[in-house]
């Protein structure tokens, strides 16, 4: 009943509209176009323009203002400070532009509209003119282009040697971290062997596996360089870190990485923000599939002593998983157990358990 | 080849063409027709009809994410399963949603719908010819064309939906239906259709390029061509150039899909499965897809600037502002196009050496697309600007041009362009100078040529009102994005609440999607207008417009062959107006500087010599007597 009376109320108004129209256009006809070669109301569209430029300035400019504090983030990291500010001359260099061409088009619009005694320039060219406007524009873009390539040239120079290495894991539609552990190299890994248990694809062989750790927390140290090695399981992902300025895709089949320095723990932000529930967050920006929106991962930063305590604190993917020690070579369980931190009563068992396999 | 051109150069009396008019049936003349006119109409409904398409799918999503918790029970009679138990919509039905979205108005409505109906319109009728070089090759990709859109619009209703991968299909997510369902049929079907897409594509590029080379009138050198036949002379080549590309890296996806190949997988491990593919590279499809992708941008893009053009210099009553420069400006553009792919890929992996190259390659295409900026402002001034409804839609044009081009120095800088990149300050960018801009460029166009098109007029006041809440409709839908994706939003999110940093703008989302409900909504004034005018609009006068080019010499209603009589030559270029000493403001291409005495520049009066010259052949270009 509602429905129907919607869709005859619909009608009712399009009907409406359409006589209106009708009325209008048989009064144009009455009238007569006579001998003006533009329609009536064509000052009107001059003026529209001009109102629009003004609205519309003022709106982009107060609303920038006031809400800058709500669409800006928060930095956290050495090189965020440096692309923010790139991103903030060339928006200072842009909005002056866009501001001048918007009101010099606007008010030109507006002065010469139509008038019948008046009559158009004939204005071809100016190689002068011309010339200036590419040799500014090129000019600005230089300066542009040379900060952003020293910018992006630092960003993407070689990590350094004693570089914390942590690598993340993208699958639908998760994260996860693999530390090093203490000898600091992350063990190779081979997609084949990966199962429900082995998610990483640990290649036991390696011992520079035996004491590496999985987290489903991001901790970083702060104030230290970071290399993150990045990877993925299925279909693309991308480690997306909004507060430090940091994206990178993850591929299968290709490693990727980024290397950057956090410069505030997630406590210093806390109060520096007065947000004691603020917490930092990493995203996927690549489209992986239906859950693509929902793949988030803890972030904390912590100092460097916290980071250090907590590394200690995490059980080697080894230990939580004693079960594949078959898979370490005999050679190197010993050294295996030793790196995993797996105590020596376990050893007996576990040595007992391969045994009988 | 150009058969029909000679045969009526043979015998040009009227009655010669009005018989070969009568000639036909129904089929031959309206649905398999060779007459190029014909044919642009046949590519301008069928865009539109992928616009209005477009358009609704993208209000579907925008109500997604403008309102997070409102039922869209409502919707379940025309999308069924797609709309979950609890009445939210389908989380992967979202993604296909986009993913259509974007390829709908990629290529069905910016390049098939923009490209296809005005170089076939405008091609033989500004340069003065008869028709296409082939008739027969120009309906084929009309046909091509109608075919992919079919597979294209089937795939939209089966079980497992169409393609979901968004519209740049990036595999392994476009590889493997276990990981998505709309890599299943969907996008089977999303390949065939572009694969037939891009046949027609070339079909109607070789005939572009083809006709503009070898059939222009008499006179009409290259430096007097009208800069809309300059925009689709360069779109037809780009498009020659890069669209096998995109075939190449579609046909490996198939094999990878289908056969078991390994071209862009590797190392995937999905659903307790380590599969067998290896050393394939994911970024290979990227860069061969951009290769294509970039490019069309600008083969969007450029028919839309040639359009503008012609229209702001029409309509300011002035001779476009540096005719050569905008010629040059193309060109360098054109060239550009290229070699800038990569800017799509800085933070994929690839080598960052790559990656400051094409940033500097990339910031150089905006000093050409300033200097067109600078040449359209330039042209308005000392104008006597009149608002018809195509000179309101170049405006907006101009306008959007600046405003989206502006923010490409952000993200063309590969330094800030870390954190902008795939946020929705890439959306609103492109939104703006690539989809907005061109559509504008594209309703100039139709309110333009509508009166050649179908002999009648379309109402003035219609035209306004429907320019006048679109222009504001579409700042109103892409400006805030700006701040969203600032903000650090990502793309293609079905919803925002899951992370803290972007649990804000809910009121922001919510301006957007009505100002996109509205904006839709204003399309319907313009489809009214399009087709009550196209039986009861005013008829038409011949020049309705006071132009200068040659499409407004033919008579209302052009009939296959264009002219009754013969082909009009060219004397001047297409731009003469308000040419001081002149009677009228404007002198048609076809008039010679021997009728114009009184407004010649001296060195055009040294042209007089060679108009009578010409008469008797020396210059003839195209066929001959």
């Amino acid at each position: 009943m509602m429905n129907s009376i919607i869709v005859l109320g619909v009608i009712l108004i399009l009907a409406i509209l359409y006589l209106i129209f009708r009325v209008g256009s048989l009064v144009n006809v009455a009238k007569g176009d006579t001998d003006s070669k533009v329609e009536r109301g064509n000052g009107t569209h001059a003026v529209l323009f001009v109102v629009f430029m003004v609205v519309s300035l003022v709106g982009f400019f107060w609303y920038s203002y006031v809400n800058f504090d709500n669409y800006t983030l928060p930095i956290a990291s050495e090189h965020g400070k440096l692309t923010d500010k790139l991103f903030w001359i060339t928006m200072g260099v842009t909005v002056v532009a866009f501001t001048i061409i918007s009101i010099v088009m606007f008010i030109f619009i507006y002065q010469y509209r139509y008038n019948e005694n008046r009559r158009a320039a004939f204005y071809p060219d100016n190689h002068y003119l011309e010339l200036t406007w590419t040799i500014i524009p090129g000019i600005v873009l230089a300066v542009l282009v040379f900060t952003g390539l020293r910018a992006w040239n630092d960003i993407t120079s070689p990590p350094s040697k004693n570089a914390e290495v942590i690598e993340l894991i993208g699958q639908q539609f998760a994260w996860t971290a693999r530390y090093p552990g203490k000898d600091k190299e992350l063990g190779n890994v081979n997609f084949k062997l990966i199962d429900a248990t082995n998610e990483f694809g640990l290649d036991l062989t390696d011992a520079k596996s035996h004491d590496d750790f999985k987290s489903l927390e991001l901790h970083i140290p702060v104030g230290k360089e970071v290399l993150l090695k990045i990877r993925a399981k299925d279909v693309l992902h991308s480690v997306y870190l909004p507060h430090f300025r940091v994206k990178m895709d993850a591929v299968p089949g290709m490693p990727t990485h980024f290397k950057f320095t956090a410069t505030k723990t997630t406590q210093e932000m806390r109060d520096e923000l007065g947000n004691q529930a603020f917490n930092y967050e990493m995203a996927c920006t690549e489209i992986c599939g239906q859950g693509h929106f929902s793949m988030r991962f803890p972030v904390v930063v912590d100092t460097e002593e916290d980071y250090e305590r907590w590394k200690l604190s995490q059980d080697s993917w080894l230990k939580s998983n004693p079960d594949y020690m078959k898979n370490v070579p005999a050679g190197l369980r010993e050294s295996a157990m030793i790196k995993a931190g797996i105590p020596v009563v376990l050893e007996v068992k576990q040595a007992t358990a391969v045994g009988s396999h | 080849m150009a058969t029909t051109a000679t045969h009526h150069d043979i015998h040009h009396d009227t009655h010669a063409d009005e018989h070969e008019h009568h000639e036909g049936n129904f089929w031959t003349n309206y649905i398999f027709s060779q007459d190029h006119k014909v044919i642009a109409k046949q590519f301008l409904i069928t865009g539109i009809f992928w616009a209005l398409l477009g358009g609704i799918l993208s209000v579907i999503f925008r109500l997604q994410l403008g309102f997070p918790d409102a039922s869209l029970e409502w919707l379940r009679p025309v999308l069924g399963g797609w709309i979950t138990p609890d009445g939210k919509l389908n989380q992967e039905f979202y993604l296909a949603l986009v993913t259509m979205h974007g390829t709908i108005m990629v290529f069905f409505v910016l390049t098939a719908g923009l490209s296809g109906t005005f170089s076939n319109f405008l091609i033989p009728l500004q340069i003065g010819a008869r028709d296409m070089a082939s008739g027969f090759l120009n309906m084929l990709s009309y046909w091509f064309f109608f075919t992919s859109s079919v597979i294209m619009f089937i795939s939209l209703f089966i079980s497992t939906g169409p393609a979901g991968g968004g519209w740049t299909i990036y595999p392994p997510l476009s590889a493997l239906p276990q990981a998505i369902s709309g890599s299943g049929l969907g996008m089977t079907m999303w390949l065939v259709a572009m694969a037939l897409f891009i046949v027609s594509s070339l079909l109607g590029g070789i005939n572009y390029i083809t006709t503009i080379i070898n059939m222009r009138t008499r006179g009409m050198s290259f430096t007097k061509m009208p800069l809309t036949i300059w925009a689709f002379f360069f779109t037809a080549i780009i498009g020659l150039l890069s669209f096998p590309v995109l075939f190449a890296a579609a046909l490996l996806l198939i094999f990878d899909r289908s056969f078991g190949t390994s071209f862009y997988l590797s190392d995937i491990y999905i659903q307790g499965q380590a599969l067998a593919h290896e050393g394939g590279s994911a970024i290979l499809f990227q860069h061969l897809f951009w290769f294509l992708g970039h490019p069309e941008v600008y083969i969007v893009l450029l028919p839309a600037l040639g359009i503008s053009s012609e229209i702001i210099a029409t309509n300011s009553r002035k001779p476009i502002f540096g005719y050569k420069a905008m010629i040059g400006s193309m060109l360098f553009i054109a060239i550009l196009s290229f070699i800038v792919w990569a800017h799509h890929m800085f933070v994929t992996g690839m080598n960052p050496f790559l990656g400051s190259i094409f940033m500097l390659l990339t910031l150089i295409i905006a000093v050409p697309s300033a200097v067109k900026i600078f040449n359209y402002v330039t042209t308005l001034w000392r104008g006597n600007i009149r608002f018809t409804p195509g000179m309101l839609f170049s405006i907006g044009l101009v306008s959007f041009f600046l405003t989206g081009g502006i923010t490409g120095i952000f993200l063309g800088n590969s330094a800030i362009d870390i954190q902008l990149h795939d946020t929705y300050f890439v959306v609103a960018h492109f939104h703006l100078v690539m989809g907005s801009a061109s559509f504008f460029g594209m309703m100039a166009g139709v309110y333009h040529w509508f009166p050649k098109m179908f002999g009648r007029m379309m109402d003035h006041r219609l035209g306004a009102i429907h320019f006048w809440i679109t222009f504001v409709g579409v700042y109103l839908v892409f400006f805030p994005l700006h701040y969203i994706g600032i903000a650090g939003f990502p793309r293609r999110y079905y919803s925002f609440t899951n992370f803290a940093f972007s649990s804000g703008f809910a009121d922001l989302n919510m301006l957007v999607s009505v100002a996109a409900i509205l904006t839709l909504a204003a399309q319907f004034i313009f489809l009214f207008n399009f087709f009550y005018s196209m039986f009861r609009g005013k008829l038409a006068p011949a020049n309705p417009w006071n132009s200068n080019t040659l499409e407004w010499t033919t008579p209302r209603n052009p009939q296959h062959g264009n002219w009754p009589g013969e082909i009009p030559a060219v004397y001047r270029w297409p731009y003469d107006y308000s040419k001081p000493g002149a009677k009228e403001d404007f002198i048609p291409q076809n008039v010679p500087y021997s009728e114009t005495p009184e407004s010649n520049l001296p060195h055009e009066n040294d042209q007089i010599k060679l108009e009578s010259s010409g008469d008797s052949g020396s210059i003839v270009i195209g066929p001959k007597h």
